[in-house]
């Protein structure tokens, strides 16, 4: 399933990078793209563990990047 | 500028008022240094406090190595070396290059997306006899909605009452306003110039086709192009290794040649401060979205940076024929009156005689007949299968039809020995002459070709289904390199294969067709183009780009958008890695200090990103044709 959230203030193309990294690591995740221009990441997991995904990806984000603000 | 960028400007005034201060105090007053120290300290204390405590929690969240980090250590090593000026300088400007980097990329964002305004922010519905105001989102299939003049058509629809010119420059570049009247289909994304319309709406808005478009354009920067692949894995090489020659430079130097260490530790700061590939991971991708953007401009959509990359590689075109070069629609391109009988008469005749039919030949001939059909002039038609048709006219026989039926009904006639379709008439066993029939070349279609040479394709090839005289006829008079008529689909693939295995290693071969039935032959190809045209979802669907327009000169026009546009990508990649090495060096050998190296730094990212939002503008005559 596919699933987009939005990363606002997502200023630093570097972290962009580094976080589109990490998600694609996440367990149960099959592909994630991080969009910097359009603030956007668009995460493709399994049905069964995308709630899970999406907040191991808020954890991740936070950590990477603190400044910017998940929101679904 | 938003909420944030001006803070951080006040912040920058007041840290760069305090280092003005310290610098005067420093040069004209006997203060002792302790004093202009702590002036210092709390000028980097402003400035770069938030810097700090990212790399401090960076850090303990195991991410070491970010920039704040390298920022961090490279300006308090500065201090610590007693060069106070500079290490505050180099934080300094290292924000204001931030700031400024942060309001292009905020300002190309916003360029882009204004320029995909085409969002409908409400629906006026009717319901229970009012008009009222909702969410496009919240009116459902079979719902009548009113669009007023100088409002947006938020769903797409057909109208069922009222007139009106539509301006879909938004959707397709197209500057000559859409007449619509009862009955047309209307598109969403569309403005309603002159009059109120009032619309049944045939699709939800998730499906509508500016939510479509919106959707593919945003998309789009998801697919990357092989030169963003390349500096992601060079970005991550990169920092680290710059780190780790910054680390050899501190240590070896000094052990190996009997120096001081101060002089090498600096010189490694000044690598710190370049190790960042901003410039790169920043410029490159907005290079592409600005491409993807210019390009929606002229009204070709783009799914993916990959395609727009592809594009400039493109040596092989094959086209389509019908709906692709040629209209799709037909008409009578030459009249051969038998002696005895003007040319308006054999028309009109022939007007007459297909009247009843709704074939496309027979639509083609009463729309090329000037004047009105009386209908209370015909008797008996009659189709004859696979031949034509029989009518009576003023109480005249009349045959219209191809050769066979001539000859069923032993009628002498003058046949007509040119591609396309003809229809032959004859009155009451009399030949009064013969229509040809055409598919129309499109207006550009030549000027399309020719561009596309002139461009660098190499070979441009048509596959039709159509006949041979035909198909020949068509590409003679455009110019194409080959054309191979006759073919069933599944020959189209086998054309497709012989023609990808014939393309050389690098070149890409692109196919132009208008998406409904070469689905197959769109998706082998590498880069697959649908003359879609507006509300096609199957093409739009199985392209990797979209024509809006049904121009194929948009073809050129994209190659040439996606040429600029690696060529800024190219120009950024040289500049940005040149800058960065040359300075490297020139640090290394102590011939750069640290304001080159912020330089090499911010300075080189705010005009890589400066260049990148060139790939954004288009030349005027390229956007409306």
């Amino acid at each position: 399933m596919k699933k987009t959230i939005k990363l606002l203030d997502l200023d630093c193309a570097h972290c962009a990078a580094k976080i589109e990294d990490a998600a694609k690591k996440i367990d149960g995740v099959t592909d994630a793209s991080v969009n910097f221009l359009a603030q956007k990441m668009v995460l493709e997991a399994d049905d069964s563990r995308i709630d899970a995904v999406v907040e191991e990806v808020v954890k991740l984000v936070k950590k990477i990047e603190p400044d910017v603000t998940v929101k679904m | 500028m938003t909420k944030k960028q001006k803070k951080q400007l006040n912040r920058i005034l007041a840290a760069a008022a305090l280092y003005i201060l310290a610098s005067l105090l420093g040069r004209f007053t006997a203060l002792p240094a302790l004093a202009i120290l702590a002036v210092y300290l709390l000028c980097y204390a402003v400035i770069g406090w938030d810097i700090i405590w990212k790399a401090i929690s960076n850090i303990m969240n195991g991410q070491v190595f970010d920039e704040n980090f390298l920022m961090t250590v490279a300006t308090i090593g500065a201090l610590f070396l007693g060069e106070y000026a500079e290490g505050v300088a180099v934080m300094l400007f290292y924000q204001v290059g931030e700031l400024f980097q942060s309001y292009a990329v905020s300002k190309s964002r916003r360029s882009i997306s204004s320029l995909m305004d085409i969002r409908p922010d409400y629906a006026n519905v009717l319901r229970e006899g009012e008009v009222q105001e909702v969410d496009p989102d919240e009116v459902a299939i079979g719902e009548i909605i009113v669009v007023k003049a100088g409002e947006r058509v938020p769903l797409d629809g057909v109208v069922t009452e009222g007139s009106s010119a539509l301006d879909t420059s938004a959707l397709t570049g197209e500057s000559l306003p859409r007449e619509v009247a009862v009955g047309d289909s209307v598109i969403s994304g569309c403005i309603n110039q002159t009059g109120t319309l009032r619309v049944e709406v045939t699709k939800q808005y998730a499906e509508s086709t500016v939510s479509k478009i919106l959707d593919l354009v945003e998309n789009a920067s998801n697919k990357k192009s092989r030169s963003e692949a390349f500096i992601t894995r060079f970005a991550r090489y990169y920092t680290p290794g710059v780190v780790y020659a910054a680390i050899a430079l501190a240590v070896l130097p000094p052990i190996l040649l009997q120096q001081p260490f101060s002089i090498w530790v600096f010189r490694a700061l000044t690598f710190l401060v370049i190790s960042c590939p901003c410039a790169l991971v920043i410029s490159v991708p907005l290079s592409f979205f600005g491409g993807i953007g210019g390009a929606s401009k002229c009204g070709v959509l783009i799914k993916g940076s990959n395609y727009l990359e592809a594009l400039a590689n493109t040596e092989t075109v094959v086209f389509d024929k019908t709906g692709t070069l040629t209209k799709g629609s037909f008409i009578v391109s030459q009249l051969y009156p038998a002696e005895g009988i003007s040319a308006e008469a054999l028309l009109e005749i022939a007007a007459y005689a297909e009247n009843e039919s709704n074939h496309p030949i027979s639509r083609s001939i009463r729309a090329a007949y000037p004047g009105e059909i009386d209908g209370s002039r015909l008797q008996n038609v009659q189709e004859i299968a696979g031949h034509g048709v029989q009518v009576t006219l003023n109480g005249k026989e009349v045959l219209a039809g191809n050769a066979k039926l001539m000859a069923r009904e032993n009628i002498p006639f003058q046949p007509v020995d040119e591609p396309g379709t003809v229809i032959y008439i004859a009155e009451d066993g009399r030949f009064l002459g013969a229509l040809l029939i055409e598919d129309e070349v499109k207006p550009d279609a030549a000027a399309a070709i020719r561009d596309l040479k002139a461009s660098g394709v190499k070979k441009t090839v048509m596959l039709t289904g159509d006949a041979n005289a035909v198909g020949q006829k068509v590409a003679g008079q455009l110019g194409l390199d080959a054309a191979y008529t006759e073919l069933l689909p599944g020959d189209k693939v086998e054309h497709m294969e012989r023609l990808l295995a014939e393309t050389s290693e690098t070149g890409k071969l692109a196919f132009v067709g208008d998406g409904i039935n070469d689905a197959p032959v769109l998706a082998r190809a590498d880069i697959g183009i649908a003359m879609g045209g507006l509300g096609s979802d199957a093409a739009i669907e199985a392209a990797d780009i979209v024509i809006m327009t049904d121009e194929p000169s948009k073809i050129a026009v994209a190659m040439r958008i996606s040429r600029k546009t690696l060529g800024i990508v190219k120009q950024n990649i040289v500049f940005a890695l040149g800058v960065k090495f040359l300075v490297l060096f020139l640090g290394a050998i102590g011939m750069a200090n640290m304001w080159a190296a912020v330089f090499a730094d911010v300075g080189v990212s705010v005009i890589a990103i400066l260049n990148a939002i060139r790939a954004l503008n288009v030349p005027q005559s390229d956007i409306i044709r």
